[in-house]
């Protein structure tokens, strides 16, 4: 059943340009970001060969492209997953999914699947250009894996707040904003001074960073995790709300 | 009308998943038709409606109403704009959580069981819940797959509901690109994709051209053989055209529970509309037996309220030709919504005077 729902999220999204213009467009800037990056290192080179335990081409590159595609996913994602709900109450087909044989927490996960697997596909995409640095250089596997593992639960999390503030609202856009908004926030919290501030504690940039440097510390893991895991409870708390009517 | 115990269930839901104690049964009925009686007495009922009162904020939009409908029943909801027809039908539904109350589907509880239930009934809102950018095809089997029904089946499920709402020609086409009437239908073949006990249509002709009101109705008088039908409208004639029971709901409150031909006996008169080609003489008129009232429409026209019983129509005739006012036109009006109407609030405006009182 959740299986259905995410089937139709996913064709929904192949149906409408939205998804072709998002590969096509973070396709483009991330290839240049990736060139970029490489070009940069190239310029180190000589400089790291008189250094001990020099970065590698993968820490340098690879990080540093993940660490960008997040930046620019931050963008991306709330245009996804705006119209996950907010369509659906504005063209009243919820009550088709409300009156099916089904629960709250079926759609909601089912919404929320769709979205994580176009993500996937995006991640693929993204991955396959470090990926052909192979042909000329040594890479560390670990370390990519390990990025996108980071990579794809901090995006799970995008999707999670984006379907919460979906559900918000009829207006996709007040729900594009207000993804966008939280996600910035969430992504700022470490500016706040000191690093040891339980406000930075909840900064999302604070427990991707070390995914990208090949820190796999399941504390950053878990915090994820529970971070989704809030989101998605929050959106059948919301709609759940939405048949009692308050 | 009956007026039973008050309703002093209060139970708040506040989820779904929660487990209520089902609220005792509660006792109001509306005035019930022996024909409908006996219909409890026989069959199970398919959706049991008890003591539902819905409100939101201060606006009390439901209060305390109870009804029951058995297979093979066409029941029309019927009442005014804003008189809480739609309310009912997303909760028996289960798109809205009653206040109080309880509803139940083919014996499951809507809000214990609420996949079993939900599973028994189908619904077609005011506005059809239907996605512009897929195909008639596609959007039924997602339909078909949201209702549970096995992948091998979905292809049968589908071809059944089209071929049951008429749209065999149309399924390559995409949603948005059809006529209102054709969406209407679309609506419909999902709310009966996987053949429910239940069938619940919130206003379902609104907005149709007269063809199409006329084939939408054909459609429900055939649902109505094998599911049972709640359809919720504000027109009367499409109750006398589709239903086999008649309920009326005003201010939130059923007001009157009856078969349809049971409906002409809750009116005081009836009304004949006759024209003449002379002004005719409305005292005389007036004098007839079994006359009530008259009243000029137009210098040549006038409406004849009578007594149910005695029919004034042979006088009016023989007047008229002795009076040689040239009778042309003489037309039974039947019952309209409107008188009604009139007749129920009336009595519950004469009521509450009373107590005031």
């Amino acid at each position: 059943m959740i299986f259905t729902i995410a089937l139709r999220e996913i064709k929904t999204l192949f149906i409408s340009p939205l998804a072709w213009a998002m590969l096509a467009v973070v396709q483009v800037i991330l290839a240049f970001m990736f060139l970029a990056h490489i070009e940069a290192y190239l310029l180190l080179q000589p400089q790291l060969l008189t250094i001990d335990n020099a970065p590698g081409v993968t820490e340098l590159v690879v990080g540093r492209l993940f660490g960008s595609a997040a930046i620019v996913l931050l963008l991306a994602v709330p245009l996804l997953t705006m119209r996950l709900i907010s369509d659906e109450r504005r063209n009243r087909t919820l009550s088709l999914l409300f009156s099916a044989p089904i629960s709250m927490t079926e759609i909601v996960i089912g919404k929320f699947l769709g979205c994580i697997s176009f993500l996937g596909l995006l991640l693929l995409l993204i991955t396959l250009m470090p990926l052909s640095l192979l042909v000329a250089a040594n890479l560390d596997i670990g370390i990519i894996l390990s990025g996108l593992l980071g990579l794809m639960l901090l995006l799970a999390g995008f999707v999670a707040v984006g379907l919460f503030m979906s559900t918000l609202t009829q207006y996709p856009a007040v729900a594009a904003i207000s993804t966008f908004g939280v996600l910035l926030l969430f992504w700022l919290l470490d500016w706040s001074g000191d690093e040891n501030n339980w406000l930075s504690q909840l900064s999302l940039m604070n427990h991707y960073e070390p995914f990208l440097r090949g820190l796999f510390d399941s504390a950053d893991a878990a915090f994820h995790v529970l971070f989704i895991a809030t989101f998605l409870v929050l959106s059948v708390r919301r709609l759940d709300a939405d048949r009692l009517g308050s | 009308m009956v007026s039973g115990c008050t309703c002093s269930v209060g139970t708040k839901f506040t989820s779904a998943i929660d487990k209520v104690p089902a609220p005792a049964f509660n006792a109001q009925r509306v005035y019930i038709s022996p024909r409908t009686d006996s219909l409890r007495m026989s069959s199970e009922l398919l959706v049991e409606v008890n003591g539902v009162s819905r409100s939101y904020g201060n606006i009390q939009a439901l209060n305390n109403i109870s009804f029951g409908i058995g297979q093979g029943e066409v029941l029309g909801f019927l009442g005014p704009n804003g008189a809480g027809k739609t309310t009912t039908m997303q909760i028996i539904s289960g798109n809205l959580a009653p206040s109080a109350g309880n509803v139940s589907i083919a014996g499951h509880d809507l809000l214990t069981e609420p996949r079993a239930a939900k599973a028994m009934l189908g619904y077609l809102p005011e506005q059809p819940p239907i996605y512009r950018e897929l195909t008639v095809d596609e959007y039924l089997d997602y339909c078909a797959a949201l209702n549970r029904i096995d992948r091998a089946q979905r292809k049968h499920a589908r071809d059944t509901a089209k071929e049951k709402c008429g749209l065999q020609d149309v399924g390559k086409r995409l949603i948005g690109n059809l006529s209102k009437g054709f969406r209407q239908r679309v609506g419909l073949a999902q709310a009966v994709i996987h053949l429910p006990p239940v069938v619940i249509l919130d206003e379902p002709t609104i907005g149709l051209d007269p063809l199409q009101i006329r084939e939408i109705r054909n459609l429900i008088r055939e649902l109505g053989k094998d599911h049972g039908v709640i359809l919720s409208t504000h027109v009367l004639p499409e109750v006398q055209a589709s239903c086999d029971r008649v309920q009326i709901i005003n201010k939130g409150s059923l007001v009157l529970s009856d078969s349809i031909d049971g409906l002409s006996r809750h009116m005081k008169s009836s009304l004949l509309t006759v024209g003449f080609r002379q002004a005719p003489d409305l005292l005389l008129l007036q004098a007839l037996e079994g006359v009530q009232s008259v009243q000029a429409d137009g210098e040549r026209r006038v409406q004849v309220f009578c007594d149910p019983n005695a029919d004034p129509t042979d006088q009016i005739v023989k007047l008229a030709a002795d009076k040689e006012w040239g009778l042309i036109e003489i037309t039974p009006q039947g019952v309209s919504l409107e008188q009604l109407f009139l007749e129920f609030t009336k009595d519950e405006q004469k009521a509450a005077a009373g107590a005031e009182a």
